[in-house]
């Protein structure tokens, strides 16, 4: 059996009258009867940690980099206390074969009870050989753990959407999590951005241990608390935005006064992520406030979206790239040359069939 | 050919009624409108210098989108309830008879008077093929793809639990892949909208100059106007 909270509070010095406190305190803050106080106590005493695998496919780590930054709960705090870190390559002492055992050992004992935390995401091109973990491809370890878990947590772009290395060509067929074929049917929670806040992070997986379920998801699988807003929603830039202030190039007077960036390429509107209002580094700024226009990195595909200085993104297909605008002036420009010709055409055929009339 | 010198013997036709009119024209305005202002909501004036308060630029530009857009979506409501309301030319432009072998026969010999082959178009008192199919394709199901791509962007704005978000940007921005791709193909399709009412505008003037009958004043009065006497021999 694994460590329960009440195991893990009273090995951090906790008394147990304070853990009893604790637990009154938790039900007077809930709204709950002094009745509860020993339920809580007993469920406190008796509910084991969460177990976790952190499974690493194609990415760049920038996932843990960013988890680990949490303030509000400390990273420390949820590895620590709230859940059971299995298995992190990244963060964990064990190496090699030692570390791999313990794989298999959390899906034997936790069978369909632990939550399978997926940074990155598996290629499909050559079996899977563009990403060897232990010497098997990524693939089958992702499916294998999947189809135990409970529920999978997909981290980041990469698992969520498939972020830079699935972007055109794609070479490697990097796929994300929920549409690897053969992947399990389990519920999966999408926690996108590259990386995603560490406080989102955090917050899903407290969230998750609170109160035993996952949170309420948007249609696209991502929890709404964080992503049902776009960065415009809650900029604090807005105004310049609706008042019509543009900074029109990075080194003009409009950029040092921080009017807003929308000519500049900022994603805001189209993106879909708690930075306006968590913000990064324990609340200290994000990209727009840096003065940097938002890229929208927590969309589906944003590597292929042209540039990042653009409003306007690309259109790909017959064989050219172009802006929606482009392409629409252009077909425009010869609808109305063809019907200029053409117009041409029938002055000329009604003048000669009335000079035929004549 | 035209034997415009002889005494018309036919009558005008009531053929545009005037709730189809008024409609017509508040739609051509509004579409104007959206087109204008969406144009610059994807690409804004230069920026004004000042304190942020002074001015409401953007904001205007996308209030009257809206504004416009709700009036579209209205007309259009309306429009579809006049199909049914309206007299049997209302319907045409929504319900094309493919199945009908003189559709084709006419659409065929509307394209050969296109193409400057045919001597002289059918008469007609509604739409000729040709017409209706451009409508149909380029209008009806343009302005549809407009309208319920635009609730769906609408509705980002309005947020979750509101109609517009849960019944439109729901299911239609994961369809499109993401909120990015949906303004892209909302703003393709307003160009697809500006090549219809050039060729709109561009046909009916023709059509007034060189068909038999009268189509801009009848946009206007409700009556079509004919310049022979002949029988009309198009459907419709």
């Amino acid at each position: 059996m694994h460590e329960t909270f009440y195991d893990v509070m009273r090995r951090q010095g906790i008394t147990r009258r304070s853990f009893l406190k604790y637990c009154s305190l938790a039900a007077a803050a809930l709204g709950l009867g002094p009745s509860f106080v020993p339920k809580i106590a007993h469920a406190m005493e008796t509910k084991p940690r969460i177990p976790v695998l952190w499974l690493h496919g194609l990415e760049c780590t920038c996932c843990s980099e960013s988890f680990l930054r949490s303030a509000h709960p400390l990273a420390k705090d949820v590895i620590l206390s709230m859940i059971s870190l299995d298995y992190d390559d990244t963060i964990m002492a064990a190496a090699g074969h030692q570390a791999e055992a313990i794989i298999e050992e959390t899906i034997e004992k936790y069978d369909g009870n632990y939550i399978l935390a997926v940074e990155g995401n598996a290629p499909l091109n050559e079996d899977g050989m563009y990403c060897i973990i232990g010497g098997k491809p990524f693939v089958e370890q992702l499916r294998h753990a999947a189809s135990h878990a409970k529920a999978i947590v997909s981290w980041g772009s990469c698992a969520s959407w498939g972020c830079v290395q699935a972007a055109r060509p794609n070479p490697t067929r990097a796929t994300p999590t929920h549409m690897v074929p053969g992947i399990a049917d389990k519920p999966i929670i999408k926690v996108p951005g590259c990386p995603p806040i560490s406080e989102v992070m955090t917050a899903v997986i407290t969230y998750m241990l609170t109160f035993e379920k996952m949170p309420e998801l948007d249609r696209q699988g991502r929890p709404k608390m964080f992503y049902s807003q776009r960065i415009h929603d809650k900029c604090y830039r807005r105004p310049h935005f609706d008042a019509g202030q543009f900074v029109e190039s990075f080194d003009d007077e409009g950029a040092r006064k921080g009017y807003c960036l929308y000519k500049v390429g900022c994603k805001g509107p189209t993106t879909y992520n708690a930075c306006s209002t968590v913000r990064w580094n324990g609340g200290l700024s994000f990209p727009i406030q840096a003065g940097h226009p938002c890229i929208g990195c927590s969309e589906d595909g944003f590597w292929d979206k042209g540039s990042f200085y653009e409003r306007q993104t690309n259109v790909k297909g017959f064989g050219i790239e172009a802006s929606a605008d482009r392409i629409g002036a252009t077909s425009a420009a010869i609808v109305g040359g063809a019907a200029a010709v053409h117009a041409a055409a029938s002055v000329v055929k009604h003048m000669t069939s009335k000079g035929n009339q004549e | 050919m035209v034997q415009s010198n002889q005494r018309h013997s036919e009558e005008a036709v009531y053929i545009y009624e005037a709730p189809l009119r008024i409609w017509h024209w508040i739609n051509a305005l509004a579409i104007v409108v959206l087109c204008v202002t969406g144009y610059f909501m994807g690409e804004p004036l230069p920026s004004v210098s000042g304190e942020a308060y002074d001015y409401y630029i953007m904001g205007y530009i996308r209030w009257m989108h809206f504004v416009a857009g709700y009036v579209v979506i209205v007309g259009f409501l309306f429009r579809i309830y006049w199909a049914f309301m309206g007299n049997r030319h209302a319907m045409q432009i929504f319900l094309i008879p493919v199945w009908k072998g003189w559709w084709w026969k006419e659409l065929f010999h509307e394209l050969l008077w296109y193409a400057m082959i045919a001597k002289e178009p059918k008469k007609y008192a509604g739409h000729n093929p040709l017409a209706v199919l451009t409508m149909h394709l380029a209008f009806v199901w343009v302005l549809i793809f407009l309208i319920f791509t635009g609730l769906a962007l609408y509705g980002e704005g309005t947020g979750m639990g509101t109609w517009q978000y849960d019944y439109f940007s729901d299911w239609i921005i994961p369809l499109f892949g993401q909120s990015q791709d949906l303004h892209t193909w909302h703003r393709i399709g307003m160009w697809v909208m500006i090549c219809f009412v050039i060729t709109h505008m561009y046909v009916a003037v023709r059509e007034d100059i060189m068909s038999r009958q009268s189509i801009i004043s009848s946009i206007v009065s409700g009556w079509r106007m004919y310049k022979d006497s002949r029988p009309m021999d198009g459907h419709e």
